[in-house]
């Protein structure tokens, strides 16, 4: 076959084109300075002071969880610290009823959506009453299998679509995720079935140990929704008025019924892939570590708000004090809740009657149970 | 009372629950305007409309993911995967996911989403449609599992799926769909899940079996009776939990029982027969409790499969070593 010249058969070119949409969406930089006056959301004070206490909190509770945990008071734990902008700016634009599907580094954003904390040290304890979702509350606890949530948000969003509901439903994935084919088919449901869903990918640059390119040939991963026929973009993840800008847009094409959208936020975890023995230095340097702290959210964001002469140092303290106390609290109420066990569990497997066979396990674990 | 083929009969059970409960949804590949490859949702588009009754992308993942997600905002979802030898390519959906909701929600969220598939052999079908792979969704707690055998237990089962609370596996054997006839009434009924069937009464000996071998079963009876053998068949109907209570009154009767399944002696559910018979009633048993099964290698191509799959012949010869031990 004889390809044809121009622009009739240039696939080459159809790539670069694609990939050339995706600049990455920068409105308050590493500085601190607004550098995209169009694009700044000018939100009220009182809105850019609460964004700014849940990014504190939620640093001091990252560095409370890792102690904690290697304490043996906590379990489960996905180190959060650089990724404060990515999660809660975008949390930041819900509203109460919209649903959330985490990944298993997103209990942030459970927590600003309603869940107790006690009830997140639970789950990170491996105590089942940690993910007894209260009522109300539209959340899944953390998904555990990469891009299982995509698919899962893809129907959530079809739901809210057939009940009619101005919900939207978001869901958090990393650079690792995108490879995965519940990445695609989740992509390719929501978009085809046309619902309201924001779909982000948290691209902290490495999946374990695995670094993004080694992922994928696609320049970016935000471009990977062009083949959803999605609209899609990539943004600066560190900066808490781009994720926020592009969410409450997703949020805004979604109720209004024109779709899906897939988010890139570029940004970094400081810490481990989890508390379980991952070493990052047998992955990456120092000097890369260096080179993301400089664009870290807190700094650009307090730096921002002290010049509008809006945040303190004396602020910054009252929320640090808070996070403690309140974390201290949650630990408490987390011992507090009874030992965990078996047949407690037997008893959830089932909505309806339970079958014959865990009736007879249940009959004789109670017996055990009560030695 | 009309006389329907097993597939009639599901397709009736899918309207009935589609018209009772306006939360039942119905989708998967080709269900739609093309009323399924097998034609197990005729009409149904035509008669709910779009919102009720839909085509999906071709990704089984993506539909076990839909109906997850459309659980979790209060439908109660009918999924089709196209041919059950696609199961491998939703299993987290299906032993991951779906099996886990209520489990892992405390009870908040449950699941109550239907999985119908057709699987089976004798059909002909390309590589990955005929695999009986019932056993290995069997294994996974969270899980109910349904093979009917008949029209009529097909409509009473299906309904009770659906209703269900927690997800059931239905599985279809694609050589019943239109194999035999049976007078199926019109209205809405419901036959218990996890209750066993006695198809056929005796006293000489128990079959256990379930699906297309329920037929070769009888068959093998009749064969039997000639012989002056009083064979009792048991249809589990439901695979997953086993009706224990039924199974053990029988080998109590009888003393005597074989467990035939048409999957692989490794696959199915005859073993976990087979363990609960000598756990439960060992001492009522004159002879071993031996097995009908296929052989442990993959399904094979359709031109071999005839002589793979067990048969009326296969099951009476059995029959006839634990008779006549």
């Amino acid at each position: 076959m004889v390809a044809k010249k121009g622009n009739q058969y240039d696939p080459v070119k159809a790539l670069q084109l694609i990939e050339s949409q995706f600049d990455m969406v920068q409105i308050l930089n590493e500085e601190g300075k607004i550098v995209d006056k169009d694009l700044d959301p000018k939100l009220p004070d009182e809105e850019l002071v609460e964004l700014m206490n849940r990014m504190v909190y939620t640093r001091i509770l990252d560095q409370r969880s890792i102690s904690l945990n290697r304490q043996g008071r906590l379990g489960f734990y996905a180190p959060t610290a650089g990724q404060e902008a990515s999660q809660l700016a975008s949390q930041y634009v819900l509203e109460k009823d919209d649903f959330i599907l985490p990944g298993y580094r997103d209990v942030p954003q459970l927590l600003f959506h309603g869940w107790p904390l006690h009830m997140a040290f639970l789950w990170s304890r491996g105590h089942y009453a940690g993910s007894v979702i209260p009522d109300g509350l539209n959340i899944f606890p953390p998904q555990i299998i990469i891009g299982a949530q995509y698919v899962q948000a893809a129907g959530v969003g079809l739901g809210f679509k057939k009940k009619g509901e101005k919900s939207v439903v978001i869901t958090y994935t990393g650079d690792g995720g995108t490879s995965q084919g519940d990445f695609y088919e989740g992509l390719n449901f929501a978009g085809a079935y046309k619902v309201p869903a924001i779909f982000v990918i948290q691209n902290n640059q490495y999946a374990i140990s695995t670094h993004r390119d080694v992922q994928t040939a696609a320049k970016t991963l935000a471009q990977k929704g062009v083949a959803a026929g999605m609209p899609s973009v990539l943004v600066d993840g560190m900066d808490p008025l781009a994720v926020y800008v592009a969410t409450r847009d997703a949020r805004e094409r979604a109720v209004n019924g024109d779709g899906p959208t897939l988010i890139e936020t570029m940004c970094y975890r400081y810490g481990p892939h989890t508390m379980a023995g991952d070493d990052p230095t047998r992955y990456r340097t120092s000097d890369i570590d260096d080179e993301w702290e400089k664009r870290d959210p807190i700094v650009r964001f307090r730096t921002y708000l002290e010049a509008k002469g809006i945040w303190s140092k004396e602020q910054e303290e009252k929320v640090i004090e808070r996070a403690k106390e309140e974390i201290k609290e949650a630990i408490k109420k987390a011992d507090g809740q009874p030992k965990q066990k078996a047949t407690d569990f037997m008893k959830i497997m089932y909505k309806g009657e339970m079958p014959f066979n865990l009736q007879e396990q249940l009959d004789a674990y109670i017996e055990k149970e009560s030695k | 009372m009309a006389e329907l083929t097993m597939i009639q009969a599901i397709t009736d059970a899918l309207r009935t629950e589609l018209k009772t409960d306006e939360n039942v949804l119905l989708f998967g590949e080709d269900v739609g305007a093309n009323g399924g490859v097998f034609r197990a949702t005729e009409g149904l588009h035509k008669e709910f409309g779009e919102e009720r009754v839909f085509d999906t992308p071709l990704a089984e993942s993506g539909i076990g993911g839909l109906a997850i997600g459309l659980a979790l905002t209060g439908f109660r979802p009918i999924m089709e995967i196209q041919f059950f030898g696609f199961l491998f390519e939703v299993m987290d959906s299906v032993s991951g996911q779906i099996a886990r909701m209520n489990f892992r929600t405390g009870g908040h969220f449950n699941a109550p989403i239907t999985i119908r598939a057709p699987f089976g052999g004798g059909v002909a079908t390309p590589e990955m449609h005929a695999d009986s792979l019932e056993g290995l969704v069997a294994s996974q707690p969270g899980l109910t599992v349904v093979i009917p055998s008949t029209p009529y237990d097909a409509k009473g089962l299906l309904i009770s799926a659906i209703k269900s609370d927690d997800p059931v596996i239905f599985l279809e054997h694609m050589k019943l769909y239109r194999s035999f006839r049976q007078e199926v009434p019109e209205e809405e009924y419901s036959i218990p899940l996890g209750k066993a069937d006695v198809k056929r009464e005796g006293k000489d000996l128990t079959i256990v079996t379930y699906g297309a071998m329920v037929q070769e079963s009888l068959k093998a009876a009749e064969a039997l009776e000639k012989e002056n053998y009083s064979v009792e068949v048991i249809d589990l109907r439901t695979i997953q939990p086993l009706d224990i209570e039924t199974i053990i009154q029988s080998v109590e009767k009888t003393n005597r029982a074989i467990v035939v399944q048409e999957a692989q002696r490794q696959a199915g559910i005859a073993a976990n027969v087979v363990a609960e018979i000598t756990e439960r009633a060992i001492l009522s048993l004159e002879a071993p409790v031996l097995r009908v099964t296929a052989p442990d290698t993959v399904y094979p191509f359709a031109a071999g499969e005839n002589t793979w799959l067990p048969n009326a012949k296969d099951i009476a010869a059995k029959a006839r070593e634990v008779l006549t031990f």
